[in-house]
């Protein structure tokens, strides 16, 4: 089923037009609303009247993280508060997080756009289901429950925690899909073995798995011991949320709702455009959003767009998988996570010297994030000579870590000269996670 | 009334003990009295030592985790119930100890312990005359 055959069926020069009339439209818009990209622009020597087809985005300048970070809270927020109903928040690369505003047409278009991965995945109001993202600052939690009340599908906003009643609910409510990270599907299956729910008892038949990357061996594992067919959900906060593409029942790279995010591919050192069939960095360019629009977001994720068009029918341009990042972004747990973060919190404690190094693994399925740090000689003094005072310090730094990554960390503290210099390029950061 | 201690903390690792007490051997630094506070990842190594300032100022300057606190030694009677009766002073006053170890000096039970609240527990040797040692009392042979 296709949930708007008009959009996702349209004809290639249809969409190139009216993608060419809504990037015109939302360089307009940012050019009167959003001093940050009147400036740019000014300083490029472009009028939104430069940008009249769909080509001309290459003339336009390209939008980072640290752009977000260096205008928050609301700097590039284009619609007037009143407008906007809504507000969450991702991770920054550093102590500020990057704060994004929907106006309601924002969350209107979130949901139609959500609606249609879902359509995709066979979910329609015969259904009862699981949104087990997270619900609050993240998108994953709402922006995917909207999605299922707009299909009218019964959504049980399970969230995250509380595993073991959700296994329950899962098998007496006779759920038959879910959304979550796929290590939180894996955990789920796990968690199932452990209180004897088989598979035979179980309704699930759908999965829509997302926001950390995934392989064909963990879908193959997942789809196994869940006995459902898990598709992949692509989104990010910066654009929108879940929802920014979605597999289709050929499960050969993710549909782009390009309507609305329009992709490119370039070269991370040269910036320039790639081809359809390199592997680049994926650049969006919102061409609908009013609460904060952006244009050329460089998204930091490696992949490429594939060529030619998809048997289901749809003509919307497809995605791979995503290859890998540009940065040193870390995902864990489906919550994004900068080493730059730790970094800025470690700076915070006297008691501790200038280095750390996060170790991430996964342990039965979930996963882990431990911070190591180094006390200082010169900082060691008679209140920390008790493991009690050592442990309050690892709890303080702790919930400082929390607050800012919003995922718990374990702390371990170091003797001095433990944690290995680095030579010429730092690394911070030690991943045991295989993804095969 | 009180002498002096090293802590130093340590890593639950084989090798890290040894790297300590060697730095205390070239410092010719005579270990009287010691102990581990361990935990499952680190211990805090506690000595009582000859020359306390200079051995914490060498060893903070080979990057050691250490740091100077002031515990008392008090002497226990040589007989069954020693260190429950002078334990027993301080839990009647109120007072917790926050650790304790203790040590034979020249064939006599000594009891080296932190107290929750130090002023206190001044109060309450004096009060029922416990022999307290000074860091002269140390039989230091350096």
């Amino acid at each position: 089923m296709i949930w708007n055959p008009n959009k996702e069926c349209m004809g290639r020069e249809q969409m190139r037009e009216l993608q060419g009339k809504r990037l015109h439209k939302v360089v307009e818009y940012v050019y009167h609303h959003v001093p940050f990209y009147r400036h740019k622009l000014q300083e490029m020597d472009l009028s939104p009247d430069d940008i009249r087809t769909i080509d001309d985005i290459v003339k336009l300048p390209y939008t980072t993280k640290k752009d977000l970070r260096d205008n928050y809270p609301f700097g590039l927020q284009a619609a007037p508060p009143s407008e906007i109903i809504r507000i969450h928040a991702s991770s920054g690369t550093t102590g500020n997080p990057t704060i994004v505003g929907y106006t309601r047409k924002d969350i209107g278009v979130w949901s139609e756009c959500m609606a249609r991965c879902l359509t995709a995945y066979g979910v329609g109001r015969d259904d009862t289901f699981s949104v087990s993202y997270g619900y609050g600052l993240f998108t994953g939690g709402l922006g995917a429950h909207n999605g299922v009340e707009m299909v009218g599908a019964a959504v049980v906003p399970a969230s995250t925690g509380n595993t073991e009643k959700h296994a329950r609910l899962i098998r007496d409510l006779g759920i038959t899909g879910i959304a979550c990270t796929p290590s939180y599907a894996l955990y789920l299956a796990e968690t199932m073995d452990r209180l004897g729910i088989s598979k035979d008892e179980i309704k699930l038949r759908v999965g829509a798995f997302g926001a950390e990357p995934w392989t064909e061996n963990m879908r193959k594992e997942i789809q196994d011991r869940l006995g459902l067919k898990g598709f992949n959900l692509y989104g990010l906060s910066e654009i929108m949320g879940p929802s920014v593409s979605y597999e289709c029942e050929e499960q050969h790279g993710s549909h782009i709702n390009e309507d609305h995010f329009f992709p490119e591919i370039i070269d991370p050192v040269t910036l320039e455009p790639l081809p359809a069939g390199q592997t680049g960095e994926l650049v969006f360019t919102t061409l609908t959003k009013e609460g904060m629009p952006v244009l050329r977001y460089r998204t930091r994720d490696l992949c490429s767009i594939l060529p030619g068009e998809c048997p289901c029918g749809r003509t919307n341009v497809r995605m791979s998988a995503i290859q890998g990042r540009t940065d040193d972004m870390l995902i864990i747990r489906g919550i994004n996570v900068f080493p730059s973060q730790v970094e800025s919190v470690v700076l915070t404690m006297k008691e501790f010297a200038p280095l750390y190094m996060l170790i991430v693994d996964r342990v039965n399925n979930l996963d882990t994030l431990m911070v190591q740090v180094e006390l200082r000689p010169d900082f060691f003094n008679a209140t920390l000579d008790t493991p009690a005072a050592i442990e309050e310090l690892e709890q303080r730094f702790a919930a400082k870590l929390r607050s800012v990554l919003s995922i718990g960390a374990k702390v371990q503290i170091k003797a001095p000269g433990t944690i290995e210099r680095s030579q010429g390029k730092s690394t911070h950061v030690i991943d045991k996670r295989q993804l095969k | 009334m009180t002498i002096r201690q090293l802590s130093i903390f340590i890593e639950n690792q084989s090798g890290t003990l040894q790297k300590v007490l060697e730095l205390v051997k070239q410092s010719r630094i005579q270990i009287i009295a010691c102990t581990i506070a361990d935990t499952a990842e680190y211990g805090i190594f506690r000595i009582i030592c000859s020359e306390p300032d200079r051995a914490c100022k060498e060893l903070k300057e080979a990057g050691v985790a250490v740091a100077i606190s002031e515990v008392f030694a008090v002497e226990l009677d040589n007989q069954p119930g020693g260190a429950a009766d002078v334990v027993g002073y301080f839990s009647q006053a109120g007072i917790g100890i926050t650790y304790m170890y203790a040590f034979l000096l020249e064939g006599r039970g000594i009891m080296i312990f932190k107290p929750a609240r130090a002023v206190e527990a001044e109060e309450v040797i004096r009060t029922n005359k416990l022999r307290c040692l000074s860091e002269q009392d140390l039989p230091v042979n350096a």
